[in-house]
């Protein structure tokens, strides 16, 4: 016996793109659709909401290029995208709870490719989210618009999602815990009410709507339902969207690096 | 490989790197100096048990060697490279104490999922087959007990079929079957050539799959050879013998040849030394002791007087 390595040793090498691969995601998405917890908030919730608020019962009163119905589904789409996102992203909380995070360090997989890849799986559940919405809302909830107002209002309700998912992941990073949605749902539901996804923002009182205006659900709703309305601030919007995700993504960057040093 | 039978001798091989190559290894936690100054080559092949107590520094070292931990202090090689890159080539693989499994995928799913992050990997199904485990592949990982998922993250460490394999006290909290089940994997892996360095606490298990020990104690290492080198370091025997008058007689005992220690305990005494014939044939010549047995001191001998501590309760 010689001591020198196996004979059938493969060529070494690292994986093209830290371990990234659509292998990976759609494992991830596949967690995400089988964890029934996520999917009653994804998929269940939004659209009941719709009904709830009596989304269905203003198809006749006209809203700016479609009907109110149209204004109510846009706004829960964007609710049921942040849901999914955030949930989604606070899932690596649950895996750095019970070590996974720590086994894959044992892998090819590059952190950066880990986080890539949660903030897509996380991007894949809001689509599905904003998806049922408008298909439940638009078949049997009476919501009508402008054809090219569905396409622009459900990308702009899903892409900023990632708010959402920055907030997740920055979450998952914060709070060592299993139960973190148990903390987040409440946190969501105000951010979603503050943020005029639940209720126009004309119920509230002058100190409240000025408030508001700086809740990260905010712009994202104004930008969704802005293809519909015409109504609010384009500039104020997008700088409430940008500076969130700035906020969010930062935090999340940082304590990931602090995360990836200690392990 | 071929060989050719009336080749010259082939010219000196280029001296290949160990699979482990620790240097002055030193970390630190606040005021606790966990590893300390630690050196270590572990040359391919060799299958070598790094034994000590908890808190001699075993896992923290290992950290070290995978890339988990940086040190503050020294030089750490893995084959040649720094421990990332030969975890990100797959030359080194690693069964954990600590890493987590996700309870919500199934064990085919988590070496699915493992496989995939690899550049080079076996077929799921062989390394599933190789750790035993075939027939539980469609199980949640959450219903496995604890010894399936131990031997799940062997499976995970075969896929990148890895040069070396380090596995962290692998055993703890498996009963008695699962650890043997556990080992014979192990063992029949280690036949094909890895390179294994495993921690552990159990001394058993160091003397029975290790080609080499290396005992630690307060992040150095103070012994390192075979089992059998290693018990000679504590070298001989204990000969005790009933001895009416030991008082009278343990200096004349202390005098002979190769005599350690000498210790009279009620009417029983205790001789340890390296010559126990002449201690047996003293006593019973010389003296009136009776009922004399001789016993050979063991590995956990060697490990009490290396390391200073008693073995770890089971």
């Amino acid at each position: 016996m010689t001591t020198t390595a196996t004979p059938t040793a493969p060529a070494r090498r690292a994986p093209a793109m830290g371990g990234f691969s659509l292998g990976f995601l759609a494992l991830e998405v596949r967690r995400l659709v089988r964890n029934r917890r996520t999917l009653i908030f994804t998929v269940v919730l939004p659209p009941a909401f719709y009904f709830l608020f009596g989304g269905a019962s203003y198809a006749d009163q006209s809203a700016g290029r479609g009907n109110v119905s149209a204004y109510v589904m846009i706004s829960l789409a964007v609710y049921g995208a942040m849901i999914a996102t955030t949930s989604a992203g606070a899932q690596v909380s649950v895996e750095r709870a019970v070590g996974w995070s720590r086994q894959l360090r044992l892998t090819p997989l590059k952190p950066a490719a880990y986080i890539a890849t949660k903030l897509l799986a996380a991007m894949v559940m809001g689509a599905i989210a904003v998806a049922v919405v408008f298909l439940v809302a638009g078949v049997l909830g009476g919501a009508r618009m402008d054809a090219w107002v569905w396409v622009v209002s459900g990308l702009v309700a899903w892409l900023g999602a990632l708010v959402f998912a920055a907030l997740g992941l920055l979450a998952g990073y914060l709070l060592p815990s299993e139960n973190v949605m148990q903390l987040l749902g409440p946190l969501l539901a105000v951010l979603a009410f503050l943020g005029g996804l639940f209720v126009p923002l004309d119920v509230l009182g002058d100190t409240f709507q000025t408030l508001a205006q700086y809740t990260p659900a905010y712009g994202v709703g104004v930008l969704a339902r802005m293809p519909l309305t015409d109504e609010g601030s384009l500039v104020t919007a997008v700088v409430n969207v940008v500076a969130w995700t700035v906020v969010f993504g930062v935090g999340a960057a940082l304590r990931f690096r602090r995360d990836t040093a200690r392990v | 490989m071929t060989e050719t039978t009336a080749a010259p001798p082939a010219p000196a091989p280029t001296q290949a790197p160990p699979a482990v190559r620790l240097a002055g290894l030193t970390k630190r936690f606040g005021a606790v100096t966990a590893v300390d100054g630690l050196d270590l080559t572990v040359r391919a092949g060799e299958v070598v048990a790094f034994l000590g107590p908890n808190g001699a520094g075993k896992t923290t070292t290992i950290d070290m060697v995978l890339g988990l931990a940086r040190p503050d202090g020294g030089e750490v090689e893995v084959y040649g490279l720094p421990p990332r890159t030969a975890v990100a080539h797959g030359l080194v693989a690693a069964v954990m104490q600590t890493g987590g499994l996700l309870k919500d995928l199934t064990v085919a799913e988590t070496a699915r999922l493992t496989a995939g992050l690899f550049a080079h990997s076996r077929p799921v199904a062989e390394v599933l087959e190789r750790a035993g485990i075939t027939d539980i592949a469609d199980r949640r990982v959450g219903k496995c007990s604890g010894g399936q998922q131990q031997r799940l993250r062997f499976a995970m460490a075969l896929l990148p079929e890895p040069e070396l394999l380090v596995l962290d006290e692998p055993t703890t909290g498996m009963d008695v079957e699962g650890r043997r089940d556990f080992w014979t994997a192990i063992r029949a892996d280690a036949q094909k050539g890895r390179t294994v360095l495993f921690a552990t606490h159990y001394l058993e298990e160091a003397d029975a799959y290790a080609d080499r020990i290396v005992l630690v104690a307060g992040g150095k290492v103070v012994a390192d050879g075979t089992a059998a080198e290693i018990r000679a370091l504590s070298a001989g025997r204990e000969v005790t013998a009933t001895l009416p008058d030991g008082e009278a007689e343990l200096a004349r005992l202390r005098a002979l040849p190769g005599v350690e220690h000498v210790e009279l305990r009620g009417r029983t005494v205790h001789v340890q030394g390296t010559d126990s014939d002449a201690v047996a044939r003293h006593l019973l010549t010389a003296t009136a002791a009776h009922d004399l047995q001789i016993s050979s001191r063991g590995l956990e001998d060697a490990f009490i007087a290396l390391t200073g501590r008693t073995e770890e309760t089971r």
